[in-house]
């Protein structure tokens, strides 16, 4: 399969983990801030082939690990009403709340379905004019363009019963939070190729100066993630700073214009909350006043809801990098994929999963 | 291994204890995955408890009057009912076949029941029964009895098929999950992952370039003739249904206490299917296959039942997926594609598709 198997030849591979064996030289430490790349690195075992000497932490990019625990509790309640048919991405329907996820509800009675587009959940709207249609709209830049679409589709077609609860967030004021830290540990980023393929790498260039890291765009492949590091180690090793692109399949300096046009249509930057982590000044994105009919908490009243998260889950020290997911003392323990605590233990994309579902041999083996 | 503490429980005999986190049925009980297997072993195992059961195979074998029976039973429940490649109908006879199949028999009858929807098309469950009618025949097998009850409209989705069979297992055979031992190789008998991918794209139209079809077929002709020439050398066969490939092989392992290592570059996967998997985030180790074999067989014979699944129209893709071993019992890795290893899990339950 092109733009695949060549990314996945083990030759490329351990060719590319052999230069990087000779380029370093000292311990560095890396954060791939998408959660996709987290998977790719423990299903294709990329981290066995790295020197002792580099690191790698995993970052908050994963969408439904850092949506706050009150929207799902706002999305459970709204879902409970007779009136509503609840949509969301398939990974988001077993994220807990502070009480149950919405797959629980589901059994419970409530109306939940599983969309893969938010396009067929205004096409719902369309076919059940009777009922309440909400899309569950969460994610980073990357699915910010689709589910503004569905709003401007849905304010076309004039619809009054489609809405979404949306809690969008921003990668670079998270790259900004994550570097300001006191306790942060990290010396350089593969930044997300999919963010980057909408919103192009310019963004990132005023934060690689202003902290002096290097900070690779970088793809989803093991092949592309070898790169990546050996990109931003090498770039670490010769004292330089600055953006550079991997992923140059997918990713100019510039975006997807248009799809940055119909985010800035329909959303603007927020303060947002993130889930285990706390609210980061300016990044996240709402609903701009001329599409609030559109905004579901408001129309079902839910924003008042607040909810704290389990004090036994440690989602937050994992999602910054702190916390490797089997050192935390839940771990596999009180939190298991079965029963979750947070949020990583659940989605695809969560760090504390990718380990249950990829590491366990490696845990078992160390006395 | 102490702290495989997920793992899950045994079919100790014991009395049916309350899934303690859940107190409903969930979907994901149903997915194949670590969640269904806590289902059957806290609900059904423990309160049915006994030697038959206890073997974890997709059929029970019963010694009856000097000759061994194996005693089957599949519901099935599919939405849509018609998808590319097969129906609801076709599906009830082959997965009751496979079962028998794979417990090293031949069916000798098949029951059946349906569970019929208030107001559902007579016309379209008339096109049901004439598939399952054709299925049998090309077995052959014959439906021998049944039974049909009617429920409420908005209760069911068209047509629910339960089917059961009986079958003679070949004299010669040995096969349980358990007769697994290190050094035996892993086959399998085709391209995965092509039934749940069909069925997924066909309910929520997703709209994939060409049309992948399920593979919805009887395994019988890929085991059934294995038995003269190999005997007990054959050790274990399974239908690779939920939760897919990578379900079997734990269940595999679990019961009989070996290690599995299988290669990531030896999974037959098609291309459309590959495609389709990559899209949705899918793994298709994972997604449901019906007319799949994975063969535990001896060293000794493994490249001739590989030869001969070749020769076979359902074996032409048939793939020698990895070797049993000593080390890591009750635990599957899998060499990746870039030569690193990693587990290869029980899901909790069914896998999702990924946000993006």
């Amino acid at each position: 399969m092109k733009f695949v198997d060549e990314y996945r030849d083990p030759t490329r591979a351990r060719s590319i983990a052999e230069a990087l064996k000779q380029k370093v030289t000292r311990p560095w430490t890396l954060m791939e801030i998408c959660g996709g790349q987290t998977h790719s690195i423990l299903k294709y075992g990329v981290d066995q082939l790295l020197p002792e000497l580099v690191t790698l932490v995993h970052g908050p990019g994963c969408p439904v690990c850092v949506t706050p625990i009150s929207l799902i509790d706002q999305a459970i309640e709204i879902a409970k009403l007779s009136s509503v048919i609840m949509t969301s991405f398939g990974d988001m329907l077993r994220v807990p709340g502070s009480r149950e996820d919405l797959l629980r509800a589901k059994s419970a009675g409530a109306d939940v379905r599983m969309v893969y587009s938010p396009l067929d959940a205004v096409a719902l709207a369309q076919r059940h004019p009777d009922r309440q249609v909400v899309f569950f709209a969460v994610g980073f830049e990357t699915t910010a363009p689709p589910n503004a679409m569905s709003v401007v589709r849905a304010h076309q077609l004039n619809l009054k019963n489609f809405t979404i609860l949306t809690s969008h967030v921003l990668v670079p004021p998270a790259i900004r939070a994550l570097l300001s830290a006191p306790d942060n540990v990290v010396q350089g980023f593969l930044a997300a190729g999919h963010v980057c393929t909408i919103m192009g790498t310019q963004e990132y260039e005023p934060l690689a100066s202003e902290y002096r890291i290097p900070i690779v765009v970088t793809g989803f492949e093991p092949v592309d993630i070898l790169q990546g590091i050996y990109l931003a180690i090498t770039a670490l090793e010769e004292g330089r700073a600055g953006v550079e692109n991997q992923y140059a399949r997918s990713v100019t300096r510039e975006g997807n214009r248009p799809a940055q046009a119909v985010i800035a249509r329909v959303f603007q930057i927020c303060d947002r909350a993130w889930r285990g982590i706390g609210t980061i000044p300016q990044s996240g994105l709402e609903l701009r006043a001329e599409f609030s009919d559109f905004d579901a908490a408001r129309r079902f009243g839910v924003e008042h809801l607040v909810a704290e998260e389990s004090p036994l889950c440690h989602a937050g020290d994992v999602l910054r990098g702190v916390l490797r997911p089997p050192d935390c003392p839940a771990f596999g323990i009180n939190c298991t994929p079965e029963n979750p605590l947070g949020a990583p233990m659940v989605s695809s994309e969560g760090a504390c999963a990718a380990y249950i579902r990829y590491g366990r041999l490696k845990r078992a083996a160390t006395p | 291994m102490t702290d495989i503490a997920d793992s899950p429980p045994s079919f100790a005999a014991n009395c049916p204890v309350p899934l303690t986190d859940h107190p409903t049925v969930q979907m994901a009980h149903g997915g194949g995955g670590r969640m269904s297997q806590r289902l059957i072993a806290d609900v059904f195992a423990s309160a049915f408890d006994n030697p038959w059961l206890r073997e974890m195979h997709d059929g029970a074998v019963l010694e009856f009057g000097g000759e061994r029976l194996a005693f089957t039973t599949d519901g099935h429940v599919v939405k849509p009912l018609f998808f590319p490649g097969g129906d609801i109908g076709a599906l009830a006879v082959h997965g009751t076949v496979n079962d028998l199949a794979v417990c090293g028999a031949l069916p000798i009858a098949l029951s059946t029941s349906f569970i019929l929807e208030e107001g559902y098309s007579l016309e379209e469950l008339r096109r049901v029964v004439a598939s399952m009618s054709k299925a049998a025949s090309s077995i052959p097998v014959p439906i021998v009895t049944g039974d049909t009850k009617v429920v409420d409209r908005g209760k069911g989705d068209g047509v629910f098929i339960s089917t059961a069979a009986v079958g003679r297992v070949h004299p010669k055979a040995q096969i349980s999950p358990r007769h697994a031992k290190p050094g035996d190789v892993v086959l399998l008998s085709g391209e995965i992952a092509a039934h749940g991918i069909a069925v997924l794209s066909a309910r929520e139209n997703l709209g994939l370039e060409g049309v992948i079809a399920s593979d919805s077929a009887s395994i019988l002709d890929l085991i059934w003739p294995l038995f003269d020439r190999f005997e007990s050398n054959l050790h274990v066969f399974r239908d690779p249904t939920r939760g897919g490939v990578a379900a079997v092989l734990n269940e595999i392992a679990m019961a009989a206490q070996v290690g599995i290592e299988i290669d990531e570059v030896a999974i037959p996967v098609s291309e459309p299917v590959r495609g389709a998997c990559e899209l949705l985030g899918l793994d298709p180790l994972y997604v449901a296959n019906e007319g799949k074999c994975v063969a535990i067989v001896d060293a000794t014979c493994a490249d001739a039942v590989l030869e001969y699944w070749r020769s076979r129209p359902l074996g032409k893709m048939a793939s020698r997926l990895g070797v049993v071993t000593e080390s890591h019992p009750g635990v599957v890795t899998m060499r990746s594609t870039i030569g690193a290893t990693r587990v290869v899990d029980l899901l909790s339950g069914e896998q999702l598709p990924r946000i993006c």
